[in-house]
């Protein structure tokens, strides 16, 4: 073990129920270091960084703190021993100052009483000396951006901290000027012997700050490497991998089906904070695949296309017709279907059946009083349970008890039964077993040859080079490119991903 | 066997209807001439008739309440709306004919119920804290309709709404029955029931499936609405009398334990209308043989309170973690 | 000397308000009627809204974590019967003060501890507790029983003459005493913070390793004391007991808390805030009084209006911080100087 290693991690396994989340991934950090976490969804980055912090029990491995053996039971635990945490989600009190989030739980007190004034000049040195930010301390979180809250989570956290400080994707609600500014913060720490986790999706950032980076993918360990030593190109495919060969590349896409006339058409359609202008249009049975990055915006084009997130600019027109403030349920007038990515919280309604959620969709087209006969819902459901291949004794069977496939299956069937004109579909196949995933590529291009048309978005790049028509790559919340026909490869769509820097700057600054 | 038990006591009804069954086997042994009806003049007579007979505006008002409760909302206006809508019937009666005063009640009832929606669907406040504006002006508003003062109504055929009887029961009931058909009939011919069971169950997934929540907090406000004006004419009828004070009081608070009572969870999501028949049932019948056994009818209310509790902490997670736990740790120790 | 806009802000809008209320209020009263001006009409509003002050500065601590207790007024209709009848059977004064303030501090914790344990809905919970004391009153007794015991008379009785004439009673300065610990427990100790931070974000909270249970459970002990302080107020103002007591005062007590700036979503409000709510509810009723014409009815409308208006005013005040917080995150990617008024960033 390196002397001047703080953090170590040896054989970390944890699983949960049906699913491997680590496999003895080995880890470490070492003093005045920036250490980058690296791997798609479900690569185990956060399960790893839930072990370290003591929220979850692993279930074999040691975890060693500056040489010796820890084993932190609680999120309290593991800051007792000097590890902290700032995530994503600031997890301050809004309603409280600044200074008061910082030292609420330790205040300092005169008399019994706390002592006010010298929280505020506790609050003011240490936002002053450790992060470099003056700012009055006084005022409720509230009131600041959500940089300074951010900032702020960053100080209670160092202040409580000795050595070892994780932030789990900090910037990802930051501008470039105030990623520069925690970047200066935490290479101010760094120089202070500290040791920082850090977790982005951002390439461009990884590269900038980070020491050394360590790359998970489905829960095991594929490497550690030096930034230094490191081409983005290498870093993205280590990040996905090649996967198995496609069994279905043998079904070719039906590019003749494709009509000339454009069923949707986009330009630049924005949402500040989170899309940058997007350009595009779909043909009517054409197989329009959006890539990119965890983060890069795929997941934003959907909803601000299905009307879910409200554009502030740019237009939007379905069949020559503009439409001026898109919902859901305009949408689904129009002809739109969208099964979400988030399947749990925005795509099943858990309480009901299987009949019931797959009605939702074509009830609230048809509106609230023009019921659909339970003879004909059950003639739909059955339908669709044959043609999907649903596995459930019975339609009346609570959606929450099938498995993660079936359920998108029902989804899938929600939208089928609306008879859509274009589908979107955001990570259809995530979470899902190898079967079901396979059924939903076949249905895929099945409807795509009926004439419907698909948008259709995965993080798996093999699945994207198969089953589309066109692609457009994104990338940091940018549209940065378009890759058609024959070009579409893997291969292709990793280079536009990772040497689109360039692309950005000169298109849209 | 226990397959057919699981199946049953599974089932969200069961329990409300067996503690129903188990109420009325104590009245069958304790009370005699509990299940007694008589006819005198071609009426029916007797404690069931009369329980059937009382429950029936609480029943009215539950109803509403148990759409409000499965939307994730709820109404602690209704008591006040019942006032409000009974001394507006009761002081229209004075001018105007019948079907008028009954008209401008029903429609006073709408405009409460339209008033709480905005409140909730389009300045997006709390259910509670919109409704109980209504409640603490409602009765106010009351007051100022009868003056102040109890009015005493003199009108046969409004009476006969809350006293009369037909076929020899109570008009009351046939009121009662035909609110809970006609909610019944719009939950299973419209999509209304499934709207509000998906809402009730996953705002997001809803929205995301093109159903606007707006709409259907406006809609299920201004059903409470009108049942609570129901309940107010019904009242009103049945004492000749609209008292702006203690007319319908605490109404609110029997109608949310009916709806729990059967079933229905304060999370939202499925709902029971049948639940809610069997647990306004319950409560009424626990009155009267609160009331029939001869213990002070004062101990209703701490019965009541026993009973809200009881079953909340049936409902909670938590609570039934903590037994299961404790019957885990006794099977390990019986092994 | 700070500018006046900057002192403004949306923590005390309502607070301002409410005092604006109240002046305009006092002003309309003393310009319209004469002898509405006089300092003791002043002090009664204190006299007879004592127990009221009481009450609703215990129930904002429960609104400020997010909760509500709607037993008060049960409570308090409880205390007034539980101590009538306990004098009437000989037992001696103090001790039934005392026994009445424990009884109320059980209750609470009861409350709490239903509520936190087993996740249930507080309304639910307080909303038993409500019919409990209730009910309880009812099986002690059903009529109103007068109290003729020497102590209480002699408390009844006692006047504190402030500035001449005028006076006020024990149950004032018991009131004062109240609420000036309240602020200060709001303040300047850990309990006091640990409310506002749960009421703010309870996941927030119990990430920061607060200890949310305790305090949870805290409040609504809290809030059944002071119900039982009230109750001892109460009953010393009324010289009796009774089931029937102070029938919906927990809308009251509520109302105070809203027209006094403590947010019914949580997080947020001075505990000075419920006094003023109670002396502009209680201004209200007094200018009705002394219009005479106007029948008492008038003051519920009246009160739920501004309970209407109040509430709007919260909503708009929690929109505008929705929308604040919506642009300083759109304006981080435009033009990042806008935003940061408040905050330099060297």
């Amino acid at each position: 073990m390196n002397s001047d290693s703080l953090l170590v991690a040896k054989g970390i396994s944890k699983g949960f129920p049906g699913v491997k989340a680590l496999s003895n991934v080995d880890f470490s950090l070492r003093k005045g270091e920036i250490h980058s976490l690296m791997g798609e969804n479900g690569a185990g980055k956060s399960t790893l960084i839930k072990v370290l912090t003591g929220i979850l029990k692993k279930d074999q491995g040691q975890i060693y703190l500056e040489n010796s053996l820890i084993s932190p039971a609680s999120a309290e635990e593991a800051k007792r021993l000097g590890i902290s945490t700032v995530y994503q989600e600031v997890n301050l009190c809004e309603n409280l100052s600044v200074a008061e989030n910082i030292y609420i739980g330790r205040e300092p007190k005169k008399n019994g009483r706390i002592d006010w004034k010298e929280m505020y000049r506790k609050a003011e040195v240490l936002l002053k000396e450790k992060l470099n930010i003056e700012i009055d301390v006084k005022r409720t979180l509230s009131s600041y951006s959500t940089a300074i809250q951010q900032m702020t989570a960053i100080a209670k956290a160092v202040d409580t901290s000795s050595g070892v400080l994780i932030l789990d994707e900090p910037t990802s609600s930051l501008d470039k000027s105030e990623v520069q500014k925690l970047f200066e913060v935490m290479k101010n720490l760094k120089s202070r012997g500290m040791g920082i986790i850090f977790v982005s999706h951002f390439l461009d950032q990884v590269f900038e700050i980070s020491d050394r980076i360590t790359v998970l993918r489905n829960g095991q360990l594929i490497g550690e490497y030096q930034t230094s030593l490191l081409t983005r190109n290498e870093l993205v495919s280590k990040m996905i991998g090649k996967e198995w060969i496609e069994p279905l590349l043998s079904q070719k896409k039906h590019a003749a089906n494709i009509s000339k006339k454009n069923f949707l058409m986009v330009k630049g359609l924005e949402k500040k904070g989170s899309m940058n202008p997007v350009h595009l249009s779909i043909k009517k049975g054409e197989v329009l695949g959006l890539a990119g990055l965890l983060g890069s915006g795929r997941t934003e084009t959907a909803k601000l296309l299905f009307g879910i997130d409200a554009s502030d600019n740019g237009t939007l027109v379905i069949e020559n017709e503009k439409i001026h403030s898109m919902n859901p349920k305009l949408a689904i007038e129009k002809g739109l279907g969208f099964c979400p990515e988030d399947r749990k919280t925005e795509g099943i309604v858990g309480e009901l059946t299987i009949r019931e959620n797959m009605m939702l969709a074509l009830q609230s087209k048809r509106g609230i009083f023009n019921y659909i006969p339970l003879k004909e819902q059950k003639k739909i459901a059955e339908k669709y349970i044959k043609l999907l291949n649903i596995k459930t004794p019975d339609m009346e069977e609570k959606i929450e008890n099938l498995s993660g496939g079936n359920q998108q299956k029902v989804i899938l069937s929600r939208w089928l039964a609306t008879n859509p004109s274009l589908l979107i579909m955001d990570e259809p196949t995530r979470g899902v077993d190898i079967g079901s995933k396979l059924e939903i590529r076949k249905l895929i291009l099945d409807l795509a040859a009926e004439g419907v048309s698909i948008l259709f978005i995965s993080a798996e790049l093999e699945e994207v080079a198969a089953c589309c028509d066109r692609v457009i790559v994104l990338r940091d919340r940018y549209q940065i490119g378009q890759l058609e026909g024959e070009k579409i490869s893997v291969k292709n769509i990793l280079e536009l991903i990772s040497e689109g820097a360039g692309v950005v700057e000169s298109v849209h600054d | 066997m226990s397959q057919f038990m699981i199946r049953y006591t599974q089932s969200k009804l069961f329990w409300p209807f067996a503690a129903l069954v188990l109420l009325l086997l104590i009245n069958f042994f304790t009370i005699p001439g509990f299940f007694h009806i008589t006819i005198k003049n071609g009426h029916l007579f007797g404690s069931l008739i009369d329980i059937m007979n009382r429950v029936i505006p609480l029943l009215v008002i539950a109803i509403g309440m148990t759409l409000v409760i499965a939307k994730e909302g709820i109404d602690i206006s209704v008591g006040s709306i019942l006032a409000i809508t009974a001394a507006a019937a009761a002081s229209l009666l004075e001018v105007a004919p019948l079907p008028y005063a009954i008209l401008f009640a029903l429609v006073i009832g709408l405009i409460c119920g339209l008033w709480n929606g905005i409140l909730i669907a389009y300045l997006k406040i709390q259910p509670m804290i919109a409704t109980l504006i209504l409640m603490t002006v409602g009765r106010g508003i009351a007051q100022l309709i009868t003056g102040g003062q109890i009015l005493t109504i003199n009108n046969k055929a409004y009476e006969y709404i809350g006293k009369g009887f037909l076929l020899g029961f109570p008009f009351a009931i046939y009121i009662g029955l035909a609110v809970f058909c006609i909610v019944l009939i719009v939950k299973k011919k419209t999509a209304l029931g499934l709207f509000l069971e998906s809402i009730g169950s996953n705002k997001t997934s809803s929205h995301f499936a093109g159903i606007r929540p707006e709409k259907m907090i406006l809609i299920v406000y201004i059903i409470s609405g009108i049942c609570s004006a129901i309940a107010g004419i019904l009242v009103s009828s049945n004492v000749s009398s609209a008292d702006a004070n203690n007319a319908g009081l605490w109404i609110e608070l029997d109608a949310i334990l009916a709806v729990v009572i059967g079933g229905t969870s304060m999370r939202g999501g499925r709902f029971y209308l049948g639940g809610t028949l069997i647990g306004a049932l319950f409560i009424q019948t626990l009155s009267t043989t609160i009331y029939s056994i001869g213990i002070r009818p004062e101990m209703t209310m701490v019965v009541k309170a026993i009973v809200v509790i009881a079953v909340c902490l049936m409902q909670s997670g938590e609570f039934r973690k903590l037994i299961r736990q404790s019957s885990f740790k006794k099977k390990v120790n019986e092994a | 000397m700070k500018k006046i806009s900057h002192r403004i802000n949306e923590n005390n809008i309502i607070i301002i308000a409410t005092l604006f209320l109240i002046v305009l209020l006092y002003g309309y009263g003393s310009l319209s009627f004469t002898g509405f001006l006089s300092m003791q009409v002043f002090l009664n509003l204190f006299i007879d809204n004592a127990y009221l002050i009481i009450i609703a500065t215990g129930m904002a601590f429960v609104i400020i974590t997010g909760g509500i207790d709607l037993s008060v007024a049960s409570f308090v209709a409880f205390v007034s019967i539980i101590t009538a009848s306990l004098l009437e059977h000989g037992l001696h004064a103090y001790l039934v003060i005392l026994l009445t303030l424990l009884l109320g501090i059980i209750f609470g914790a009861g409350q709490g501890y239903l509520i936190f344990r087993f996740q249930l809905h507080p309304w639910i919970v307080t909303l038993a507790g409500m019919f409990l004391a209730r009910g309880l009153c009812y099986l002690i007794s059903t009529e109103s029983v007068e109290i003729t015991d020497n102590t209480f008379m002699f408390l009844s009785d006692y006047k504190l003459y402030v500035m001449g004439e005028n006076y006020i009673s024990i149950g004032v300065v018991l009131s004062i005493i109240f609420v000036a610990a309240a602020i200060y427990l709001s303040k300047y100790t850990s309990f006091g913070r640990y409310v506002y931070a749960v009421g703010g974000n309870v996941s927030s909270a119990r990430l920061m390793g607060l200890p949310v249970g305790k305090t949870t459970i805290m409040v609504y002990t809290l809030s059944g004391f002071s119900s039982a302080l009230g109750g001892f107020v109460f009953t010393v103002y009324m010289q009796s007991g009774y089931a029937l007591h102070l029938m919906g005062m927990e809308m009251d007590a509520i109302a105070a808390c809203v027209i006094g700036g403590i947010l019914l979503t949580g997080g947020a409000g001075y505990l000075i805030g419920p006094v003023l709510g109670v002396l502009s509810m209680g201004m209200i009723q007094t200018i009705i009084m002394f219009q005479g014409t106007l029948s008492s009815w008038w003051t519920k409308i009246v009160v739920g209006f501004l309970l209407f208006l109040f509430i709007l005013l919260q909503r708009l005040i929690v929109i505008r911080r929705g929308k604040k917080r919506m642009h300083s995150i759109a304006d981080l990617h435009t033009d990042s100087a806008s935003t940061k008024q408040h905050a330099s960033i060297s």
